[in-house]
């Protein structure tokens, strides 16, 4: 493990220990469904956290794609500027009193810095980067996603009474959950050279596809408990908040390392498919066959 | 030659017109496609009671399932005819644009598929004595729109499994999750327009919107599929 790595892996579990202490011991017992509430703090953060993921995901194949042909970058460029400008006027035309001026700024001001980073990235990440970030979010995305998957229904069965229910997050979660192992399928059992445009172009199709199912999903049928955070009147302990907070920050932690070192891996794979290259196009001639090369990392 | 015979349309014509001919000669999908779907709504219609009121409630669900597995059937075949004699090499290496492909594919599979439906879908109605309560011109809708959201998300993803070990078993495993909103759809807007209770216009226009999405999404994204080795 490189030195940077190991110091986050002591940060992620300091944060994971804090976030455990607070959750089981600190958080206040719920006052109807008692301790099996406190899976809550577990299951939400990694949906947060496998959402996050997705989007580096969705990000980082874009910028592959985007780095791959120009035409793209044209299209994805003019796509990007109606998408932002549609964003940022419709974030100003919000009606909803939760959404005061200064909720506003801040939307329209983390949509500008979303922006910008995003062809900042664009113009400096190569695509073998790309792609190693997008293989790496994806498969650490599909484990917590999965996590969500085995601890809702853990929750579910005691306090609904059933395991599972075909409701608008749960359904959605599922079909994000086969999206994204699809995704990861084709990976494996790829036999091109170029799997890595093809699964960028899959990647964005998935992304695509996940509001498309929450709407579809949400007409046909809605079960799963509202939001807790955000929403006017109702809410939640103060205590509680601290606690899924925590452990949402630890779980970032946790899935930037696991995709930190899963990108590692996978440059030092393409750093070996790229010696075997070279060895090959070299046989003949032994005084051009790279002995090191740079730009691993 | 002359510019006229360089365009897109031009293309996208001549693309249809060879895939029309050798489908007209060979009928080989048509074939497999229709055989297969009919094996699926009779097997189906084994397993449940078909004559039962219930019928028409699962009767949508059945429909298009059955019409999913039968456009799988045709479209893992829609792209081999093309890779014998290195056929999709030499449209790379060709100025034509990508999309013109892409489209005279698509619009072949869906006149494939569209075909099947036309004559198995009252053959379906037959075998579970149905008779739509709601209008029944939706149901034309239903179909146009449903089977292009299958075709042209089963003609990208079909070019891009291509290139895998196990490509039969490889376009179902990506046609099917994405598919999801679509599917959803069709059953429901069918069922609704079958059962005649309520509305199916919200469902109509989440297809229309499902549609114009993936096929915007498929036209940008195909040339690099097709280039990709």
């Amino acid at each position: 493990m490189r030195r940077d790595q190991t110091i986050l892996a002591v940060i992620t579990l300091g944060l994971l220990a804090y976030g455990f202490y607070q959750a089981i011991y600190v958080a206040p017992t719920e006052q109807t469904m008692g301790d099996i509430q406190r899976i809550f703090y577990y299951h939400v953060p990694s949906a947060w956290t496998a959402g996050v993921m997705f989007f580096v995901n969705f990000a980082a194949s874009l910028v592959y794609l985007v780095r791959l042909s120009p035409g793209i970058a044209k299209v994805s460029g003019m796509i990007g500027n109606i998408v932002a400008t549609i964003c940022v006027i419709a974030t100003l035309l919000l009606r909803d009193p939760l959404y005061t001026w200064t909720v506003k700024f801040w939307l329209v001001f983390s949509i500008a810095v979303l922006y910008f980073l995003f062809w900042r990235l664009a113009k400096h990440t190569s695509q073998g980067r790309a792609d190693a970030w997008a293989v790496s979010a994806a498969e650490v995305g599909v484990v917590f996603c999965t996590i969500v998957l085995i601890t809702g229904p853990l929750w579910a069965k005691p306090v609904w009474g059933i395991w599972w229910t075909w409701d608008v997050r749960l359904t959605t979660t599922l079909v994000c959950w086969m999206i994204y192992v699809s995704y990861l399928m084709m990976r494996k059992f790829s036999d091109s050279s170029q799997t890595a445009t093809l699964a960028a172009a899959l990647a964005v199709f998935g992304f695509l596809d996940v509001p498309i199912v929450y709407m579809s999903i949400r007409w046909w049928r809605t079960q799963h408990p509202a939001p807790v955070f955000a929403s006017q009147g109702g809410g939640i302990d103060p205590a509680m908040e601290h606690a899924v907070m925590m452990n949402w920050l630890a779980f970032l932690c946790l899935a930037g390392l696991l995709a930190w070192m899963r990108y590692t891996l996978d440059r030092r794979r393409q750093h070996l498919d790229y010696l075997h290259t070279m060895e090959a196009l070299s046989v003949s001639d032994p005084a051009r066959r790279p002995t090191e090369l740079k730009g691993i990392r | 030659m002359s510019a006229s015979t360089n365009s897109s349309g031009a293309i996208l014509r001549a693309n249809l017109a060879k895939d029309l001919r050798l489908e007209w000669r060979s009928k080989d999908a048509l074939n497999a496609m229709g055989f297969f779907a009919l094996l699926v709504v009779v097997i189906f219609a084994l397993s449940f009671d078909p004559t039962a009121e219930e019928s028409r409630r699962i009767a949508g669900g059945i429909f298009w399932v059955a019409f999913l597995f039968a456009a799988v059937v045709a479209l893992n075949q829609t792209w081999a005819r093309e890779m014998r004699n290195q056929v999709l090499d030499a449209y790379r290496v060709s100025p034509a644009s990508a999309s013109a492909l892409f489209l005279g594919k698509v619009l072949g599979n869906f006149l494939f598929v569209g075909a099947i439906e036309a004559v198995v879908a009252p053959l379906f109605m037959v075998f579970y004595n149905l008779r739509p309560l709601g209008p029944a011109w939706q149901l034309i809708v239903v179909f146009l729109l449903g089977t292009w959201a299958l075709v042209a998300n089963g003609t990208f993803f079909a070019a891009l499994s291509l290139r895998t070990r196990n490509r039969e078993v490889m376009l179902p495993l990506l046609l099917f999750p994405i598919s999801v909103p679509a599917l959803l759809s069709m059953v429901e807007a069918t069922t609704t327009i079958l059962a005649g209770d309520g509305s199916a216009g919200m469902w109509m226009k989440m297809l229309a919107g499902y549609d114009v999405i993936f096929t915007v999404a498929g036209l940008l994204l195909f040339e690099l599929v097709m280039n990709a080795e």
